[in-house]
């Protein structure tokens, strides 16, 4: 159950894996105008470790994860979530007021929304890689 | 101000750090957080007793109206100046009392945050402040006696207070918040000034029963008495501090900020003299059962709150003076008394009083200390203590109703304390030498220099009254109490009146009843069985009823069967929203039935799979089948032009079909499928569930309650927002509030899942560990 171990799935996860990924990127980034968002990213990138998960288990995944623990993860969503509530503070506008600034020479409009999206997109990843990777793990410990 | 009140909190977080520097001279630079305090406070003294009340305005929530006030005038000065003053002399002796215990650090940060919250709680003008820093004292004190968590009693105390103060810290908030609607006001300043008399509005007996319950259970009345004398296992300085100087007056000075504006009717005066004079000969009475000497003062300290409360029933301008006075007096000498309680604890090992015994040259600074202390606390001239029992004795006499009661129960009162006093004077320090668990020496300066200085305290304001400016400071006190300008002159010699010959006598009897002590105790003994059906048995019974209910209502709600679950939310579900469907609103059934042929077999695959759902045999196939049906709602989502919520939807059903399989898995098969009589109550149930949320929707659709807000956020998500995705600007911006609740939520799941998942599996030897680390090396390659 674990690990499927067919080549077909195990080829296509390694190169679905990283199309998956940049895609969850690109929906992160244009969510604020255009179907998207942190929490669908989120998902995609769920989706995309999931899948890598299901063809190579849970040792192989943590190999390519490195040092991120997906409990790291969440805790970072988090914080981005609170850190994007603190620059309206600043300003003396009421609490969430949404800043925005242009980078001037990209022309990219950075903004608090974004941060909180980001947030949005961490905390959801790391939220359901870690349930899938302990049910796994759970699977892996039974004799 | 409210700065450096506030900035308490933030010393009391770094206190660990600081003892990890400072080592064993932490108390001291703690100390001088209260030092400088008590500095400003002194500072602030003559504009407060010569021009009248300051207050410091700092706005927290303006869109609410509240803000974080500090009102000094001479009422929180003078509680503003005990707290400071005896909190720099006890964190100077527990510095020595505790001096090595590994959990200090812990000890500072609670006993630190504890100053600070009683600091706001008598500065506080907000009455929303007021309660949140009344809550935060209550919470500092559970963690302080319990601050020996190994002990089963420590613990047990500890949570008995914490009851018997937040159940009357409820009782406090509705008072409050009636106070709050009564008045039209939130801050004590503003409720001083009004107009109108609170007296005759309709909900003053309400709100003053909950108020008086509040401060009646914070400061030990009668018949709450209990907790105080089992928060005696705390470490001593706690005692000292909390439990006679400060936490236990915080209901004492909440009657006292209040009695201008709610005190003087008769129910008021009723309750307030005859719950105070009963606590005060309760107190008094129980105190002389006891010979651990802890014990003798919690009783005691029992016996003034219940003074203080009598007096503010009164309400004379005599019981005003004598309600200051003997409030300074009381914090002085009891919070003395019990540091040397704390000396003779720590010098000998034993709290037992009869244990104790010719203490005198070996101990002979406390013993000084102690006769000081204890002469003021029995009232003796020319100690300060002796002011205070005089008014007290002035006040009873003066009183209108149930006069001849408070007078009795005063002097009783006074001569079973005068007894008390001397057995803490001299039981220890004269007579034969006991044995004693430990060879008794002096104690160290650091645990002299506070006590020293209350008990020198004592002496010099009871030989010049007029000094020190104590007559300004008491006469600003008691104007605010009375609530109106009131001139103090203490002095020690009022002539010859019936309050000094009630004194002379109650010292007489009082010396006779320590005299015999051991004699009246071994006979008071037969009251024992007696004794155990006090009001501490009703909140046992409470408790274990309490535990007996909810043991039978988990049993029968939570039996662990996720179908009984999941029924009982449905039939709930069902009969209330049903209830409000078929009754409040008829239900519309008015649709038109333009139907295209995609759309029919996007429903007739949703009802296929989840008809197919109930009747497979095989989990995995009911997984399926509803991921089906998940799928083909994310069509439905499509077609009706909502991208954003058919990508959601398809991905959340993928992963959820995932982790449901992941889970499912690992499950034996079905032991037993249900009966034909349990299939007929879950379709029943599901098919009226069915039934409900078809007229839901159909009534939802049909109603207009108020106008939609979909155009306003169509309207602005791009100019305001600067998004055109609208459900990504609600998300991110408009409700970002909600989304932030919903992301901890996510990840408290999260984190729970992963923690049941984990805890169970935690390898429970090295060996398992390396043998586990070992499989996950191994597992990629052996599928």
């Amino acid at each position: 159950m674990v690990k499927s171990g067919t080549i077909i799935l195990n080829t296509a996860a390694r190169f679905l894996m990283p199309l998956q990924l940049m895609f969850s990127v690109f929906l992160l980034l244009r969510g604020h105008d255009e179907p998207g968002g942190g929490f669908i990213a989120g998902l995609v990138a769920a989706g995309a470790f999931t899948l890598y998960l299901l063809a190579f288990g849970v040792s192989a995944t943590k190999e390519v994860l490195r040092m991120v623990d997906p409990r790291d993860l969440i805790g970072v969503g988090l914080l981005l979530g609170m850190v994007s509530v603190v620059p309206a503070w600043f300003m003396g506008q009421p609490f969430l007021t949404a800043q925005w600034w242009t980078i001037p020479v990209i022309d990219f409009k950075a903004s608090t929304p974004l941060i909180f999206d980001i947030g949005v997109y961490l905390a959801v990843l790391g939220s359901v890689i870690g349930m899938v990777m302990a049910l796994m793990e759970v699977d892996k410990d039974e004799p | 101000m409210q700065f450096a009140v506030l900035m308490g909190f933030v010393l009391a977080a770094l206190a660990p750090m600081l003892h990890r520097w400072f080592a064993d001279r932490t108390s001291l630079v703690l100390a001088l957080f209260p030092g400088l305090i008590a500095a400003w406070l002194f500072s602030q003294a003559p504009m407060v007793i010569n021009d009248g009340p300051v207050l410091l305005e700092w706005q927290w929530v303006p869109s609410l109206g509240i803000s974080l006030t500090f009102l000094l005038d001479g009422l929180s000065l003078l509680f503003g100046l005990l707290i400071t003053v005896i909190g720099t002399c006890v964190l100077v002796y527990a510095g020595g009392y505790l001096k090595g215990h590994p959990d200090i650090a812990r000890f500072y940060l609670a006993l630190m945050a504890f100053m600070v919250s009683m600091l706001g709680l008598v500065l506080a003008d907000g009455l929303v402040t007021l309660f949140i820093f009344w809550e935060l004292t209550s919470v500092t004190s559970y963690l302080l006696i319990g601050f020996n968590h190994a002990d089963l009693q420590a613990r047990k105390s500890a949570r008995q207070g914490l009851f018997v103060t937040f159940a009357g810290g409820l009782a406090l908030m509705a008072g409050l918040v009636m106070l709050g609607v009564a008045s039209d006001s939130w801050s004590l300043t503003d409720i001083r000034a009004m107009e109108t008399d609170l007296r005759e509005h309709a909900l003053y007996t309400p709100m003053l029963i909950c108020l008086l319950l509040g401060a009646f259970t914070k400061s030990a009345q009668f018949p709450f008495h209990f907790w105080l004398p089992n928060a005696m296992a705390a470490p001593t300085p706690v005692s000292a501090y909390l439990h006679s100087a400060t936490m236990v007056k915080a209901g004492i000075y909440l009657l006292a900020r209040l009695q201008p504006e709610l005190g003087g009717t008769s129910l008021w005066v009723g309750v307030l003299s005859v719950v105070g004079a009963t606590t005060l000969l309760v107190g008094a009475f129980l105190a002389i059962h006891h010979t651990n000497v802890k014990k003798l003062l919690a009783y005691s300290t029992i016996m003034a709150l219940g003074t203080l409360t009598m007096l503010l029933g009164i309400g004379t301008e005599y019981a005003m003076t004598a309600f200051v006075t003997f409030l300074l007096a009381h914090s002085m000498y009891k919070g003395a008394l019990f540091m040397v309680a704390g000396n003779l604890d720590h010098e000998t090992g034993t709290k037992d009083v009869t244990a104790m015994g010719g203490l005198r040259p070996l101990m002979p600074v406390t013993a000084m200390i102690a006769l000081a202390a204890a002469l003021s606390l029995a009232g003796v001239p020319p100690l300060f203590g002796f002011i205070g029992k005089e008014l007290k004795f002035e006040a009873a006499l003066g009183a209108g109703d149930y006069r001849s009661l408070l007078v009795i129960f005063a002097f009783l009162g006074a001569v079973l304390t005068i007894a008390v006093a001397a057995i803490i004077a001299l039981r220890p320090f004269y007579g034969t030498r006991h044995h004693t668990p430990k060879a008794p020496h002096e104690a160290p300066l650091s645990m002299l220099i506070g006590p020293g200085l209350l008990s020198v305290g004592s002496i010099a304001f009871g030989i010049a009254p007029g000094a020190f400016g104590v007559n300004a400071l008491l006469t600003s006190a008691a104007s605010a109490v009375s609530g109106e300008p009131m001139d103090i002159t203490l002095s020690l010699w009022y002539g010859v009146n019936l309050a000094l010959v009630m004194s002379v006598v109650s010292l007489a009897l009082g010396f006779l009843l320590f005299k015999y002590w051991d004699d009246v105790r071994a006979r008071l003994s037969i009251l024992a069985p007696a004794m155990r059906r006090g009001p501490e048995a009703g909140y046992e019974g409470l408790l274990n009823g309490m535990v007996v209910f909810s043991e039978w209502q988990t049993r029968i709600l939570q039996n662990g069967y996720m179908r009984n679950y999941i029924l009982v939310m449905l039939v709930v579900l069902i009969a209330l929203i049903g209830n409000s469907i078929l009754l409040r609103h008829s239900p519309l059934l008015a649709f038109d039935l333009d139907v295209r042929f995609h759309e029919v077999i996007v429903v007739g695959t949703m009802t296929m799979s989840a008809l197919f759902a109930t009747v497979t045999r095989s989990r995995l196939g009911a997984v399926v089948s509803v991921g089906i049906m998940g799928f083909s709602i994310a069509l439905v989502f499509i077609l009706f032009s909502a991208p954003d919520l058919g990508i959601t939807q398809l991905l959340v059903e993928t992963l959820t079909v995932i982790l449901l399989v992941l889970v499912l898995f690992r499950l034996p098969r079905f032991s037993h499928l249900s009966t034909s009589l349990e299939r007929i109550r879950d379709g029943s149930v599901a098919a009226m569930m069915g039934i409900l949320i078809f007229l839901l929707i159909m009534t939802a659709w049909s109603i207009d309650q108020f106008e939609s807000i979909s155009t306003y956020m169509v309207e602005n998500s791009a100019p305001l927002a600067y998004g055109r995705n609208i459900v990504n600007v609600i998300l991110v911006d408009y409700r970002a509030l909600d989304t932030l609740g919903e992301m901890f939520v996510l990840a408290l799941a999260a984190i729970g899942v992963i923690a049941m998942l984990k805890l169970r599996h935690e390898p429970e030897s090295p060996r398992t560990a390396a043998e586990s680390s070992k499989s996950d090396t191994q597992e990629p390659y052996d599928g």
